[in-house]
């Protein structure tokens, strides 16, 4: 059960008009969203997840497409973000006239210009050591954060007003919705550009780097400086996430360039499916539902995080991409239909050890941290008496009931699926001989 | 001079508990490719479940089986997580190392609270293990223990100083110096050790040989991660018990690691101690490169350009000074101190 | 063979002077030195553990020589990056195929003439719209008879598919000078013989080095045949007086020629 099979037979060799209604789609959906979701709250998760999607795409061009694991790369969009704020406060001081709009570039050629600074050291090794690299420079970053409070504002950090200057077809960026479109704008048209970049010459050679570096210096190009080009490209992308976030949020901390948001975009790339060039697009909107409403629902949603990128990286490395993907090819050859029983009794029992586990971890977490508050805990819209046995017994069994049947469940899908992966093989080469 | 030696000395110890978590980390990363991104977070699980079992049965029997505890975890960890991903490359083990980080920091804070626990050292271990002191009449002089208070307070003819020199970091050195030891003739003079060397590079004929490759390999996993949680036992009751201690000191021994040369046990002995002294001995300088230019006669004011720079004190500085040799040494010497393998 | 300094002579495309590589305290070769004319076809052989694909690595640049120098078309390229090695003419082949698994055998090929063909690292044209590069990438396959794989990605190969691809990639660029690194190793004895002619056709007017083992494809496919012995070239010559060398009969050929007589004798 490999992506790359599934990537032989779904490689498109697309009609212009097939094109042409994915891009249409996607606009479409970036315009009307905010007058689907109309409340505030939705308003600020839509406005956030247009910034997550530019900053994943900017981070796959060098995990996915280039193969390079870097654990710093908020030091890029994080550096954009301080560097637009500071503009947009000149601007209101005065001492600047730049309309709003075009401050998110002037974060973009942050983010380039830093990542052209340390990308060049950063990208003399490739592989883990890279990794440790981007960790050490990212610490380093984040530590000169902290001793450099007239750049990067101390503890409170930087704080702007995105009003500024004449409006412009009465357009001050007051209001969100305003701001909403200029993410989506933006969003759109980087995402377009880093599309293009993969059909690009760079962009194909990137991936070969990234399949064997030694080959390709034996094809003529020197990898360090693909590696270095990427990086850069890459970092003026996050930089434009950056700036928006600037703009968006008008206050920037220090913890924009810190290891928790660089790791934030590794997990969710990693879990949205590198493989895929749409993969980092759902990982930035799980980015933003965790990170803004999983973190509300429950104080353990970082150990729940983790697990699941465990679980992902063991059994489905590509991500969801690839499992939607992989799903896809089975539609394609009409044979979903057979699968959805076993679908079906996956989830339910998945759901069983889902409920069990995690009433015992919300009611460890309460006992740890609130058990000031008394002994219930609201898990589901029930009470739970943390202290009772009852709970725990009963969380303990359905989680171990869930598990069993689950198991059984697993061993049924597998069959099943790879019948219909044997079957569809089948058909394929019928398909080749023809 | 006195307070310098003392300095030196907690640079050199901080250096070894550095090398007892590199060594860990080197060993895994020659045997198995493995870069182990939770190395660090082994070491703090060896810290907080000693100082659990000290609250049970005292220092000495949790010093003991702690570590083994921690290498049982990281053995199970290997034979079944790590070796299902090993298939599919050297970046998804990477990968499931850095899930287990997150993981494993929130059991901790889950377990035993977001605050630090007061893990403190053993009666035996509080205290002076020898005082250096200075005297303006006799010059330098050494006693084993806590020196009286008369011979390190001075009047007006005599200058004394002393500088104590805890038994805790003491402790460490021995430690580490043991353990390195042990390490080296395990490697060296066992058949075991042999066993080990020959699978780093043709695992395969080892294998066709009749050893248990992937046991070798569950067992030297275990075995750093063993040595990390030792690190962390003697680490955690000399300095602080948190939940942030293994991010504190993860992106500090990836530094040490790569300065000193991926895959050399030698060059992580080095660079541990080069990284242990740059972390310490700055603490003590207050001065900055501004002071320093006033020192030469320049007139250097808060208009001057880059003085944001130019003010911070070295002490101040001391956090980035690992991170900026990294830099250095990737420019000038990309294989690091005492690198053999180009990766 | 000769200690002095030679001054390079116009017209030699391959130049291997007095080359010593150890590994360590391993001497792997010792003193080895060749001259390649331009057009020539020239096979080395030896016994396993002589040194070829060191060899190899030593001109194609993924190792530096400890002593000596290698010249390419009179330039010097001993301790130049494999890339730069490339860019002055020189492509290789390797003996377990690396090619790029990921991709599609169109796109294999494409990567190795992008640079050739002076893309270089740009990111502001499509590949689509490079029709010279599309041409030429079909042109190749179509000489290693993979167009109608052309999409099939290169890990689904068959072996005997991915040894032409290997070779596709390595000539595709254009370079003068070829290093093919035992292309037939693992074939049958009739893929054998069709993939010597297929090497013959595209390696056409450029000079051709080969490390071989199959007797039979040295004979067919070589103008000269150079024997490589414990780091040595023992002898360099065309293979009917290499054959006839008893210091290569002796270290070499000897039994295996033996073998092949009393084969074609029993035929």
């Amino acid at each position: 059960m490999t992506i790359d099979e599934t990537r032989a037979a779904v490689h498109f060799k697309p009609l212009n008009v097939g094109r042409w209604i994915v891009w249409g789609l996607f606009a479409l959906l970036l315009i009307v969203a905010p007058l689907w979701w109309t409340s505030g709250f939705a308003l600020t998760m839509l406005s956030q997840m247009g910034i997550a999607i530019i900053a994943c795409l900017a981070y796959n061009m060098i995990l996915g497409q280039g193969g390079m694991l870097s654990f710093g790369h908020a030091v890029y969009s994080g550096l954009g973000s301080f560097l637009a704020i500071h503009t947009l406060n000149l601007a209101s001081a005065g001492k600047l006239s730049i309309p709003v709009s075009l401050v998110p570039l002037v974060g973009g050629l942050a983010g380039l210009f830093f990542a052209f600074l340390l990308g060049y050291v950063t990208t003399k090794k490739s592989g883990t050591t890279f990794a440790m690299i981007t960790l050490g420079v990212g610490e380093l970053v984040w530590s000169m954060s902290l001793m450099l409070p007239e750049f990067f504002g101390g503890e409170g950090g930087i704080s702007g007003n995105r009003v500024v200057g004449n409006p412009f077809l009465g357009i001050t960026f007051g209001p969100q919705i305003q701001v909403y479109y200029l993410i989506a704008v933006y969003c759109y048209i980087t995402t377009a550009a880093m599309f293009a970049f993969t059909r690009t010459p760079l962009g194909r050679i990137l991936n070969a780097v990234r399949d064997n570096p030694e080959r390709v210096e034996f094809v003529g190009y020197n990898t360090q400086i693909v590696r270095f080009l990427a990086f850069m490209a890459s970092g003026f992308f996050a930089g434009i996430a950056g700036g928006l976030a600037a703009i968006n949020f008008e206050l920037v901390t220090g913890e924009v360039v810190g290891a928790h948001r660089s790791g934030a975009y590794l997990l969710f790339v990693f879990l949205g499916g590198a493989t895929f060039f749409f993969g980092p697009i759902i990982g930035a909107i799980l980015m933003v539902i965790a990170l803004v409403l999983l973190s509300e629902w429950t104080k353990a949603w970082l150990l729940y995080l983790g697990l699941v990128f465990l679980f992902m990286v063991m059994y489905a490395p590509g991500g969801f991409a690839s499992l939607i993907m992989m799903n896809l090819r089975v539609a394609a050859f009409g044979k979903l239909r057979r699968l959805w029983t076993s679908y079906l009794a996956l989830l339910g029992t998945g759901l069983t050890v889902l409920v069990g586990g995690a009433a015992m971890v919300e009611m460890t977490y309460h006992l740890q941290m609130n058990a000031a508050m008394g002994p219930d805990v609201r898990f589901m819209g029930v009470k739970l008496d943390a202290t009772g046995l009852d709970a725990w017994f009963g969380a303990a069994f359905t989680m171990v009931l869930g598990i069993v049947l689950f198991e059984f469940a697993r061993r049924a899908f597998r069959q099943e699926w790879d019948q219909t992966q044997e079957e569809i093989e089948k058909e394929i080469k019928r398909r080749e001989s023809l | 001079m006195d307070q310098v030696l003392i300095n030196i000395l907690n640079g050199i110890s901080a250096g070894l508990l550095l090398f007892m978590l590199s060594s860990g980390l080197t060993l895994i990363f020659s045997m198995m490719g493995v870069l182990n991104f939770a190395h660090t977070s082994f070491y703090m699980v060896g810290a907080y479940l000693a100082y659990s079992m000290s609250q049970a049965v005292g220092f000495w029997p949790a010093f003991l089986v702690a570590p083994l505890v921690v290498g049982v975890m990281g053995a199970v960890f290997e034979r079944y997580a790590l070796r299902k991903v090993h298939k599919f490359g050297h970046v998804p083990e990477l990968l499931v190392t850095f899930g287990l980080s997150y993981v494993v920091l929130e059991v901790v804070k889950l377990v035993w609270g977001l605050s630090n626990v007061p893990f403190s050292p053993p009666e035996v271990l509080q205290g002076s293990a020898f005082t250096v002191m200075q005297s303006s009449e006799t010059g330098l002089g050494l006693m084993l223990g806590a020196a009286p208070k008369a011979l390190c307070v001075g009047n007006d003819t005599v200058k004394l100083a002393c500088s104590t020199f805890p038994a805790a970091r003491f402790f460490i050195m021995a430690v580490a110096v043991v353990m390195l030891l042990f390490l080296w003739l395990l490697l060296t003079r066992t058949r075991i050790g042999l066993v080990i060397q020959a699978a780093l590079t043709h695992p395969e004929m080892v294998e066709a040989l009749g050893h248990n490759v992937p046991r070798v390999l569950m067992l030297v996993f275990g075995s750093g991660c063993a040595l990390a949680g030792l690190a962390g036992v003697i680490g955690g009751m000399t300095f602080i018990t948190e939940p942030s201690m293994a991010a504190i000191v993860g992106s500090i021994v990836f530094v040490v690691v790569v300065v000193g040369g991926m895959g050399s046990l030698a060059g992580a002995f080095v660079g541990s101690l080069v990284i242990g002294l740059l972390q310490t001995l700055p603490l003590t300088v207050d001065h900055s490169l501004a002071d320093a230019a006033r020192s030469l006669g320049w007139a250097v004011t808060p208009q001057t350009f880059g003085y944001p720079f130019l003010k911070i004190t070295l002490s101040q500085a001391a956090p980035i000074l690992p991170y900026l040799l990294l830099v250095l040494i990737l420019i000038f010497r990309p294989k690091g101190l005492l690198g053999t393998r180009e990766d | 063979m000769s200690q002095q300094h030679r001054p390079s002579t116009k017209g030699l495309a391959l130049e291997l002077i007095d080359i010593y590589k150890s590994f360590g305290k391993t001497e792997i070769i010792r003193g080895a030195s060749l001259s390649v004319a331009q057009g020539e076809r020239v096979a080395i052989i030896g016994p396993n553990g002589a040194g070829k694909s060191t060899l190899f690595n030593l001109i194609s640049g993924r190792f530096t020589p400890t002593r000596g120098e290698i010249r390419l078309m009179g330039q010097r390229i001993d301790g130049r990056k494999p890339f730069d090695i490339n860019r002055r003419g020189l492509a290789r082949s390797f003996q377990v195929s690396n090619l790029f698994t990921r991709l599609s055998a169109f796109e294999n090929i494409r990567c190795a003439v992008l640079w050739s063909m002076g893309h270089r690292y740009a990111f502001w044209r499509f590949l689509a719209d490079l029709d010279d590069v599309t041409e030429r990438v079909d042109e190749v396959l179509e000489m290693i008879k993979l167009d109608k794989k052309r999409d099939h990605l290169a890990m689904n190969l068959t072996y005997a598919e991915q040894r032409a691809l290997e070779v596709g990639v390595t000539i595709a660029g254009g370079s003068p000078v070829i290093l093919l690194d035992e292309p037939t190793a693992g074939m049958s004895k009739s893929e054998t013989t069709r993939f010597v002619r297929l090497i013959r056709e595209v390696t056409e007017g450029r000079t051709l080095l080969t490390v071989e083992h199959d007797m039979g494809v040295v004979f067919g496919l070589a103008d000269k045949i150079a024997v490589l012995v414990y780091g040595e070239v023992i002898a360099f010559d065309t293979p009917e007086r290499v054959r006839a060398d008893a210091r290569v009969q002796e270290a070499y050929l000897g039994s295996v020629l033996a073998d092949q007589q009393v084969a074609s004798a029993a035929a």
